[in-house]
């Protein structure tokens, strides 16, 4: 096991500097520059800007110092966007923000998806399946863009019980509605996956062998159907979770939480070339991280699966 | 000779302007007699994106200095009206031929309870033009004219040579390269903003409240992007015992109907008015909802030089036509609908000192407009059986989109011009006008400084913002001569004039600014076609 994460971990570096290289070459290829405005500045201003940000050396040069500083001193680079700003800055403020409401939308999301999921496979075509379906369809079909505004339609501007935006240091009011808005269009998913899989479970030869034997059907489900029903789960969960913790561009422009995905996008509209590859990287350790995890799960889960 | 006359009676005047130090009351809230104040006296704004820096030297966008404003300040401020008023200056005297102005400094505070020196000024201007410093905005120094500004942002000079020069610890002397009657209108623009070295010194993050040392009427409480930046009443302020808000909060909230929606809540006690809602919501709400003049102007771009795509363009004829054709006032009342105006020239009608010249444009009717617009295509060989295409590039906006949409039904039915729409991203659009590879684009610009030349220099040939690539030489020199005549306007009057003959912008509508705001709040510059606000002069009176 140990040997495998190693492994694994050691395949991640070179997969990260080749996430670095076609970045940044992408990001080069894009018209526009970080500096341009609907006022034009004149060339003399803009190769003082160049120089104070090296961006008039070569660019393989641009790219290997980055290269360096990154892998050697942990330094991103100032942001061009925000001038007195680094990327750390921009990482290490956003981050927990989005972190703090993306794992507690991961966490809403999981329990209830699971738990409508199971739901609706034990009592299939019952009205519990029926109703935790339709609602999970519901919830499936208005996506996370229409769902921001209806809750703070609701709960900010009639019932004035919540704030329509704003982060204020994490307050749990301001918590609330990101979740919310982030959670139901995941947990719908992971009902579906959870009660397909169910179903194929508690239709095998060893769930009729365990009620054969007279178990009561608490315990064949929780101790014998869950875990190898939550396998395809778990693989749907690592990069959900990903996508939930680095932030939704929607909920954050929506609910101006300042969190990493706002500073993602204003970063690419404005060719914030150090914030971008900054934001990326951080993207893509989290992934492979995240699947490293999935894997790591799936052979607690399912003990045939080897390492 | 009668050059030499009105010469001797400009230079009598300025002679007796410098004679006496020119005075001015400060400007703060003015709380009428009697009125309850609110108990509690925060003002919350919303800002539609991050607030890029709080760098004096190094900001940018509107809003971002909004902020700084309440920070910092300049020499000069703009008052209710956006004419000036003393900051840290209390007067100033000024040479005969307006190039070396002097600035008498009061007893100003910096928040940690240091003087505000005549040095602190040097100190920044010589920042902002600096190369190290690297600032966008380096070159404003040089517009305004002080001397030696471009060449130090070159490298060709050293920022000591800045003609700016602490005089003693309570006069600053500025000399500039030509001569500039209003370089005083140009203070209260961030660049030009002292900042206190020993804060700066601490490197990038000299910027963050703990490290920040301002001067204004405000002090930096909390800066998180994406989110808000709290401002609190700086206690070292000189005018400290005039401010009546304890507390100013910059909310960003980048979606309109949701920063109208938090308004709605009582969230924020400002908020823009999302586009083509404003009747309704003035029909709503007619006590808060507001439209002020905005100093921008929308128009097209037409590229001018030779590397224009499209031949037909070339011809002056078709360019006039074109213009003609487009009926402003069914975009300014069919789909803007929050107060703008129609314009047929390039420089904002309520510029300080600008008097409108008359462009024959303006005068017609559009029925006269559309005849006319007929008669120069058919001159210029297109029909609607021999038609002309178009393309046309615009950044990604719905109110864009709207507006492209309607000139190209326009087109299409009085003169059967086909326009092609194509929109980019704004980046890539700013990229290719300034590449000059494209036929007709939008543009909009915002002046700097209340004066007409922030407008009309962008017509002179050797304009980095030149983006038709229009060089007509009388226009440059028109230019040069305004820098120095008595009234400028008789230059001004020629090169609009001349751009309307020419056509190399076809201006569509002068901007407003259409906002809600609570009932309480009191003290706003609605009469500053700046819209330049400062959080002390605001008060909150009780409902």
């Amino acid at each position: 096991m140990i040997q495998f994460i190693l492994k694994r971990l050691a395949v991640a570096i070179p997969t990260l500097l080749v996430l670095i290289v076609v970045s940044f070459f992408l990001m080069k290829m894009a018209p526009g520059n970080p500096f341009a405005g609907e006022k034009t500045v004149p060339q003399s201003v803009l190769d003082n800007i160049y120089a104070r940000y090296g961006l008039d050396k070569p660019e393989w040069q641009q790219l290997a110092e980055y290269i360096y500083n990154v892998v050697f001193r942990f330094d991103f680079g100032p942001s061009f966007q925000y001038r007195d700003r680094t990327v750390n800055d921009i990482i290490a403020q956003g981050f927990p923000v989005t972190f703090t409401y993306g794992a507690w939308a991961f966490v809403a999301a999981s329990v209830i998806g699971i738990a409508l999921g199971v739901v609706a496979a034990v009592r299939q075509n019952s009205w519990a399946d029926y109703l935790s379906v339709g609602f999970s369809i519901g919830a499936q079909v208005v996506p996370n863009f229409v769902m921001a505004p209806i809750l703070v339609l609701v709960f900010t501007l009639w019932l004035r019980w919540l704030p329509g935006g704003g982060w204020n240091g994490g307050h749990w009011s301001n918590v609330v509605l990101p979740v919310v808005a982030l959670a139901t269009s995941y947990f719908a998913n992971i009902a579906r996956i959870t009660r397909s899989s169910m179903l194929e479970v508690l239709g095998s030869n060893y769930i009729r062998t365990a009620r054969a034997k007279g178990l009561p059907g608490w315990k064949v489900i929780f101790g014998h159907a869950l875990r190898p029903a939550l396998l395809p789960v778990v693989s749907y969960l690592g990069p959900v979770f990903v996508g939930m913790v680095t932030g939704s561009v929607v909920i954050d422009l929506y609910f101006s939480t300042g969190g990493i995905g706002q500073a993602f996008v204003n970063s690419a509209l404005n060719r914030d070339y150090s914030t971008i590859l900054g934001i990326t990287i951080l993207l893509g350790a989290l992934t492979i991280t995240a699947n490293l995890v999935v894997d790591v799960l799936y052979a607690w889960i399912d003990p045939k699966i080897e390492l | 000779m009668m050059i030499t006359q009105t010469l001797k009676a400009a230079m009598v005047a300025a002679a007796l302007l410098s004679a006496t130090a020119l005075t001015a009351p400060a400007y703060a809230a003015m709380v009428p007699e009697g009125t309850k104040l609110a108990a509690e006296q925060v003002f919350k704004y919303r800002v539609l994106d991050n607030i890029n820096t709080l760098d004096p030297q190094l900001v940018e966008d509107v809003d971002t200095s909004a902020v700084v404003r309440s920070l910092f300040e300049g020499l000069y401020n703009s008052g209710p009206d956006g004419e000036p008023v003393p900051g840290v200056a209390e007067s100033y005297d000024v040479n005969e031929d307006n190039t070396v102005y002097t600035f008498h400094l009061r007893d100003a505070k910096w928040s940690n309870g240091e003087p505000v020196i005549a040095g602190d000024f040097v100190y920044a201007w010589q920042r902002a033009v600096t190369p190290e410093t690297a600032s966008n905005y380096a070159y404003f120094v040089g517009l305004v004219g002080v001397v030696n500004a471009d060449a130090i942002v070159a490298g060709e000079k050293k920022p000591e040579e800045l003609g700016v020069k602490a005089i003693d610890d309570k006069t600053l002397e500025v000399t500039l390269s030509f001569s500039s009657p209003w370089f005083i209108r140009t203070l209260s623009h961030a660049t030009l903003f002292p900042t206190y070295k020993a804060s700066v010194d601490k490197g990038i993050d000299w910027t963050k409240p703990e490290n920040m040392v301002s001067n204004g009427a405000f002090t930096l409480a909390e800066n998180t992007p994406g989110e808000r930046v709290v401002l609190k009443r700086n206690p070292n302020y000189w005018d400290n015992e005039h401010t009546v808000l304890e507390e100013v909060q910059f909310l960003t909230i980048n979606d309109e109907n949701q920063g109208l929606t938090r308004w709605r809540a009582g969230e924020v006690d400002q908020t823009d008015v999302p586009a083509g809602q404003y009747p309704a919501l003035k029909a709503e709400l007619p006590d808060n909802t507001f439209s002020v003049p905005q100093f921008c102007t929308y128009y097209f771009s037409v590229n001018m030089t030779d590397k224009q795509p499209n031949a037909a363009l070339a011809d002056v004829k078709v360019r006039e036509a074109l213009s003609l054709a487009i009926d402003r006032d069914v975009i300014v009342n069919g789909i803007l609908q929050g107060g703008q105006q129609p314009a047929y020239s390039f420089t904002h009608p309520l510029t300080a000192g600008f008097t409108m010249p008359e462009i024959a444009a303006a005068a017609m009717t559009q029925e006269e407009r559309d005849a006319k617009a007929v008669a120069l295509m058919t001159e210029a060989g297109f029909s609607k059986d021999n038609p002309l295409t178009i393309n046309y590039i615009y950044n990604t906006s719905e109110a864009h989109k709207k507006i492209a949409t309607v000139v190209s039904q326009m087109w299409k039915e009085k003169l059967g011009v086909t326009m092609n729409l194509q929109d980019m991203e704004f980046q890539t659009l700013l990229d290719t006008r300034h590449s000059k590879t494209y036929e007709l684009a939008r543009n909009a610009w915002c002046g700097d400084y209340n004066e007409a030349s922030t407008f009309l220099s962008l017509l002179d040939s050797k304009s980095e913002q030149n983006d038709q690539g229009y060089a007509n030489a009388d226009v440059d020199s028109w230019l040069a001569a305004s820098k120095t005549a008595e009234d400028p306007n008789v230059q001004y009057a020629e090169i609009e004039a001349q751009a309307a003959k020419d056509v190399p912008i076809m201006p569509i509508y002068f901007y407003a600014k259409v906002f809600m705001q609570n009932a309480d709040v009191k003290g706003w510059p609605y009469d500053d076609v700046e819209q330049n606000w400062y959080a002390k002069d605001l008060y909150k009176v009780a409902e």
